[in-house]
């Protein structure tokens, strides 16, 4: 995405009525009946080929040779969620979706939809159950029941240009808070509105802050605060989202906590795998700067305070503050035992505020729109939305905002479309690695943050994997379990040897090996393991164990008692056989088989050798007929 | 396990100052339903033996910063009703807390640390005494090196580094992989073979390494000023 150069170098907002001017200024420069062709470039969508399909419908534009009225604004955004359909165009105003768009579809999308207006039937979304087309964005069901307002404006905004944020109101709720609001003002608000945290922890965020002020007060001098971006869980692109779509919320809830606790210097710590999120925090930094909305007499108000981005070196155990706090210092990140807790003793043992970039991005609407208003949604001890990363088994991947005690069923069902081919999921996986699984017949538990604790799971970042019969509760534990295990720094025992000793234990129960009585020194173990961690990473990866243990205790003994996997995914105790009644001879399994262990004639019984079967599982996916059974 | 609830009445061990502010400085709460008075900036883990309370460890040196490693001196502690777990060596006791030093849930705990130490360190028989100490007599678990004694408390790296200022060691790799090192993994002209690190270890696992960490004597005794692949003395001139 090329810089948007700005032409405002010598422009400084001095104050609201210069924001609101501004904001006018650029209002009255666009025409709202322009037609907008906007073209998703998230993560998933570049990876998909996006920047090619922009190109190919600006050169396609550019043969049409439109009318002046009529030629489209091209516009690059952020995720808007649906990466299953990436790469995703949509034509605003109107708001008409299409989707999975190839290059090659833009003469036609250009001919049909911008000349003749209609709208190009093969790209529209198409619901799963019912089978039919949907026109606009708006009445696809994976947006409709959405409360989008954190991620109101990912979509609709280039995030390297400040000027679209400030067109849809970005920085009102600093100028409102600098020219109205005493610092105290601002923080009784957030305590008020009753956020928290959404790095995992969830502890009120006002709490937090009026600590670290208090702190900051008996003890004057320096105080950071910091934006936690360093997101690791598998399957989890909040917090990316986020930054990549709208950097400018991250900076303007992050200036209204410093301004509210009198911090003067920030870090937004990144993972170095998200280099297209730095890239634009990093625009979005230079281009507040030049506008003074950052850096030093910010707003001429007399407020200092800048923000500096750090990389993570890709340890996922940097996201526990304590740790990170040991990265930003240069030390190695392994956290450290607390209390102290960083609001009173955090970087170079001054009062820090680490706060997730999700959370620091709801503070400005909480601040714009009232904290009376943020508490009304969700419901109470967890108001506002949370952001999920809905995946696994499920037929609309991608990002959900729901308000927070929304039943769990209806994000998987109404939102994600429920199970392909399957009536029900087995299970969801919420909180990332360090969660728990929630089975199906605890669909209907409201996903806020007590619950979701009181059934052993937690909210974590808010990564939520759903799995469906084809999933085996001992191997999707071990995988959780082995990502934490090379994950874990290493400083304290519990952890470093706890969980290599609990994948001992799943690793025989994979095989087979074992007794029920295992099952129960397995549990002893993990809350061995949560008792004595010293922090969070060891304290929780036990969970996807217990949680599988208390929830599918049965499927456990299956494997034990009667040595079998009722998933069919643990491979020492499967084997893969051809059904003589529905077999038809076609050949598919024997062509593809990698041990070429499967023998038939054409149009004869095929017969896979066990002995030589590495149960791929191969035949089982491509077997035209369901023919290959696994047992 | 033997609990020791009775006050060692002489010879406190501790090396903390005696007390010279007045007495509403101390700090009051109970060890295994005992009274203790714990002196301000006192952890638990420094009261507790003050008072004769045997709580096991392995990370922790009175000479050195706590880092709350090995988690052996976990102890229970109970206040406005809620019982939560604590690393005694870094933790400062409230007035009117409740210390369990053996509670089901501090035992069991240790009981699995102590089987999987068991694991990590097959060759130590320091470990192996310790184990038998909390009734713990074999391990279920894998041991990956036979010849292993090292438990990577980090004690050797901390002498190193707080008392002794050379820090010619460090914790090199992570998590199941964390081992003690010199950098680029040579030895080390940094080390003054003062032998701290072997005296601090719980184990004897440094011993076994000194030779790995300590470089050159010849290159230690010029304090660097010798280049590094000056001739040796002994190589005579024709």
């Amino acid at each position: 995405m090329a810089q948007v150069a700005l032409r405002t170098q010598e422009f400084r907002i001095g104050s609201p009525a210069d924001l609101a001017d501004y904001q006018q200024q650029i209002l009255s420069e666009r025409d709202p009946n322009r037609p907008v062709l906007i073209v998703c470039h998230g993560t998933g969508c570049l990876a998909n080929g996006s920047p090619k399909v922009a190109d190919a419908l600006r050169q396609a534009i550019a043969r049409a040779g439109l009318d002046a009225q009529v030629v489209p604004e091209i516009k690059i955004t952020g995720c808007h969620g649906f990466c299953s359909r990436g790469p995703l165009v949509i034509l605003q105003p109107s708001g008409l979706f299409y989707q999975l768009v190839k290059p090659g579809d833009a003469e036609e999308i250009v001919q049909t939809t911008l000349i003749e207006g209609n709208p190009v039937d093969r790209l529209l979304y198409v619901e799963p159950r019912t089978g039919e087309h949907i026109v606009h964005d708006h009445e696809i069901p994976f947006y409709k029941h959405q409360q989008r307002i954190v991620l109101k404006n990912i979509g609709k905004i280039d995030p390297t240009d400040i000027r679209d944020t400030i067109a849809v109101g970005g920085y009102q709720a600093l100028a409102k808070a600098l020219s109205t609001m005493s610092p105290d003002e601002v923080i009784d608000a957030v305590e008020q509105s009753g956020l928290r945290g959404r790095g995992g922890g969830g502890f009120p965020s006002g709490r937090k802050w009026r600590i670290a002020a208090d702190n900051l007060r008996k003890n004057p001098g320096p105080m950071y605060i910091v934006g936690n971006g360093d997101e690791g869980d598998p399957g989890a692109f909040m917090d990316r989202t986020i930054m990549e779509g709208d950097p400018h919320a991250v900076l303007e809830g992050m200036i209204l906590g410093a301004y509210a606790m009198g911090a003067t210097q920030g870090f937004i710590y990144v993972r170095m795998e998200y280099p297209v999120a730095v890239r634009h925090l990093q625009i979005a930094l230079e281009q507040a700067r030049s506008l003074g909305l950052l850096g030093t007499n910010i707003m001429d108000s007399g407020f200092d305070f800048d923000i500096q981005i750090n990389r993570g070196a890709g340890a996922f155990v940097c996201g526990e503050e304590t740790a990170l706090i040991a990265s930003l210092e240069g030390r190695i990140g392994e956290p450290v035992p607390r209390p102290p807790y960083p609001a009173e003793k955090g970087l170079w043992d001054r009062p820090t505020i680490i706060n997730n970039v999700e959370t620091w991005a709801n503070v400005p609407l909480i601040i714009d729109k009232g904290a009376d208003w943020f508490a009304g949604i969700g419901v109470p001890h967890s108001t506002g939305t949370k952001i999920f990363s809905l995946v696994g088994k499920v037929n609309n991947i991608g990002l959900v905002e729901v308000p927070m005690g929304i039943p769990l069923s209806r994000i998987v069902d109404e939102i994600g479309g429920g199970v392909p081919g399957q009536d029900e999921f087995k299970a969801v996986q919420t909180g990332g690695p360090s969660g728990g699984m929630i089975p199906y017949a605890l669909k209907d538990t409201p996903v806020d943050f007590d619950s979701l604790t009181k059934v052993g799971s937690m909210m974590g970042s808010g990564g939520m994997i759903v799995m469906d019969q084809r999933d085996c509760v001992v191997d999707v534990a071990r995988y959780f379990l082995r990502f934490l295990e090379e994950e874990s720094c290493g400083k304290c025992l519990p952890c470093r040897l706890g969980l290599k000793a609990m994948q001992e234990f799943l690793d025989r129960f994979s095989k087979g090996q074992g007794t029920p009585e295992d099952i129960v020194e397995l549990q002893s173990l993990g809350q061995a393991i949560k008792d004595f961690s010293l922090c969070a990473l060891g304290g929780t990866a036990p969970n996807p164990v217990l949680t599988t243990i208390n929830y599918f205790r049965d499927e456990y003994e299956a494997h034990l008692a009667q040595q079998t996997c009722p998933a069919g995914v643990c491979k020492d105790l499967i084997t893969y056989s051809i059904d003589p009644e529905l077999c038809n001879g076609c050949g598919v399994c024997r062509r593809i088989c990698p041990q070429g262990c499967i023998s038939g004639e054409k149009k004869q019984l095929h017969t896979i050798d066990s002995n030589l079967c590495i149960r791929c599982g191969m035949c089982f996916d491509e077997c035209p007929v369901d023919a290959v059974i696994v047992q | 396990m033997t609990k020791s609830t009775k006050k060692k009445a002489s010879a406190p061990k501790k090396k903390k100052s005696e007390p010279t502010k007045e007495k509403a400085d101390f700090i009051g709460f109970t060890i295994e339903g005992q009274l203790v008075k714990a002196m301000p900036g006192w952890t638990i883990l420094d009261t507790a033996r003050h008072y004769g309370f045997h709580i096991p460890t392995l990370c922790y040196h009175e000479a050195l910063k706590p880092v709350g490693a090995c988690r052996l001196c976990m102890v229970e502690v109970r206040q406005n009703g809620a019982a939560r777990l604590m690393a005694s060596c870094f933790s400062y006791p409230q007035e009117g807390m409740e210390i369990l030093l053996n509670s089901e849930r501090v035992q069991n705990g240790r009981r699995w640390l102590m089987e999987m130490l068991l694991a990590a360190c097959p060759a130590s028989p320091e470990i192996q005494k310790m184990a038998r100490e909390f009734g713990v007599a074999s391990t279920r678990f894998t041991a990956e090196d036979p010849m292993e004694e090292c438990l990577r408390c980090g004690l050797c790296i901390r002498v190193c580094e707080e008392i002794v200022g050379a820090k010619a060691i460090s914790f090199g790799s992570r998590g199941v992989t964390k081992h003690v090192a010199t950098p680029y993994m040579v030895p080390n002209d940094a080390c003054v073979s003062c032998g701290s690190c072997v005296a601090v270890c719980p184990t004897l696992a440094a011993q076994t390494r000194l030779d790995k960490f300590r470089g050159d004597l010849a290159q230690r005794m010029a304090h660097g000023h010798q280049a590094p692949h000056a001739p040796q003395a002994h190589s005579a001139p024709f």
